[in-house]
């Protein structure tokens, strides 16, 4: 029983498992048109690496709102805050576009992947007026 | 050093330590910088990625014989601080401060006065919430922390001061630094990110532009602050004072 898993693991898993995969993805790549999210660029350089923030940006985000409310801990890193100051695009007149306008940051991988942020129920969408010293 | 009890605050002589030459200038130099960048003694009590602990507990004084009955400019300034945009709705529009306007029946004698979270030492919305969503910071600032919240709204009807607003609608136009929306409690957090950023909650800011000085903020742990300089050598009170609640906000001349 054990060599008959191992053996039908080895066949989904091994070379030859991977070119059946591949076989049968082409065709369902073919019916499903949905575009790869293309969110665009930040104006700065990210604290993480990208592969690692696409992960586990919502655990720093739990991580750093519990740090910032309860211990009044508010360094950038990390920050929802800092995250939306880079990532919200500058419009030429000096205002921003809300990161969950159709095709920013935020919206664009969320609607892809089906997920609803409750973030922005409450959060700014934009970074604030530099008027307020922000 | 500082003894809190309940329902008072006693203060005793510091005992200073011998400073030394080197660590003296240091401060000499930290101290002009202070002097120089416009920001409070405050901004430096704490290292930025350093939590708030309870060597601090900040208060407001508010000194009600100088709060003048047509003057709304706290309230005001509270509103845009923290973008408390209403619905043209008064019954149901957050409010974390308002004017009360009080008269002696007997005397005839007219008060007014800011009225909002008191900041309780023993809060009352802390006791009652289920979820622990209502919270007492190290430092005395009362805060909701929104993403627990139930909107169950058991801390308004358990505050004594009517303190406490709920989210009833959708909110738009937020300010990054104050966070609101629709089924979550609440209240004045002290303009916890300005006091986080060694400054004075925009109330108090307001009131001392607009000539007034009615309101003093500051830390009522720290013998040296004005404010507790004040507490100790005049006298105050606290609303509802029987409650036993050691509130952080204290009114004079009431």
């Amino acid at each position: 029983m054990f060599n008959f898993i191992s053996g039908v693991k080895k066949r989904l898993w091994g070379r030859g498992g991977m070119v059946w995969g591949l076989l049968l993805a082409l065709p369902l790549t073919a019916v499903c048109q949905v575009p790869v999210p293309a969110p665009p660029k930040a104006s700065g350089r990210c604290v993480e690496d990208t592969q690692f923030m696409r992960r586990n940006h919502m655990m720093l985000l739990f991580k750093k709102r519990n740090e910032t409310m309860r211990q009044g801990i508010r360094t950038p890193t990390h920050s929802l805050k800092k995250c939306i100051e880079c990532h919200a695009q500058r419009l030429p007149d000096g205002s921003y576009r809300p990161v969950t306008d159709e095709g920013q940051f935020c919206r664009e991988c969320h609607s892809y992947a089906g997920v609803h942020p409750d973030c922005f129920d409450c959060h700014a969408t934009t970074p604030d007026a530099p008027a307020h010293g922000q | 050093m500082t003894t809190e009890y309940q329902g008072r605050i006693e203060i005793e002589p510091v005992q200073t330590g011998e400073i030394e030459p080197g660590r003296r200038g240091f401060l000499g130099i930290m101290t002009a910088a202070v002097a120089g960048s416009g920001l409070s003694w405050i901004a430096l009590a704490r290292a930025p990625d350093a939590p708030v602990d309870d060597k601090s507990r900040w208060g407001i004084l508010i000194d009600a014989t100088k709060c003048p009955a047509d003057c709304t400019a706290c309230v005001t300034a509270c509103n845009t601080e923290n973008a408390l945009l209403g619905h043209n709705r008064p019954t149901s529009d957050a409010q974390w401060l308002r004017k009360v306007q009080l008269k002696d029946k007997a005397t005839g004698r007219t008060l007014s006065l800011p009225v909002g979270c008191q900041h309780c030492k023993s809060p009352p919305c802390v006791d009652v919430c289920p979820t622990g969503a209502s919270f007492r910071r190290a430092d005395g600032i009362v805060l909701v922390d929104k993403h627990i919240c139930i909107g169950c709204r058991y801390c308004m009807m358990a505050c004594p001061y009517k303190a406490r607003s709920f989210g009833h609608e959708e909110t738009h136009g937020q300010k990054p630094h104050s966070p609101r929306g629709k089924g979550t409690v609440e209240a004045c957090t002290l303009c916890v990110h300005r006091v986080d950023a060694g400054q004075n909650p925009a109330c108090v800011d307001a009131c001392q532009q607009k000539g007034h000085g009615a309101m003093i903020f500051g830390d009522l742990n720290d013998p040296n602050s004005p404010i507790a300089k004040r507490l100790a050598t005049e006298p105050s009170t606290q609303l509802r004072e029987v409650l036993n609640l050691n509130t952080g906000v204290r009114y004079q001349g009431l």
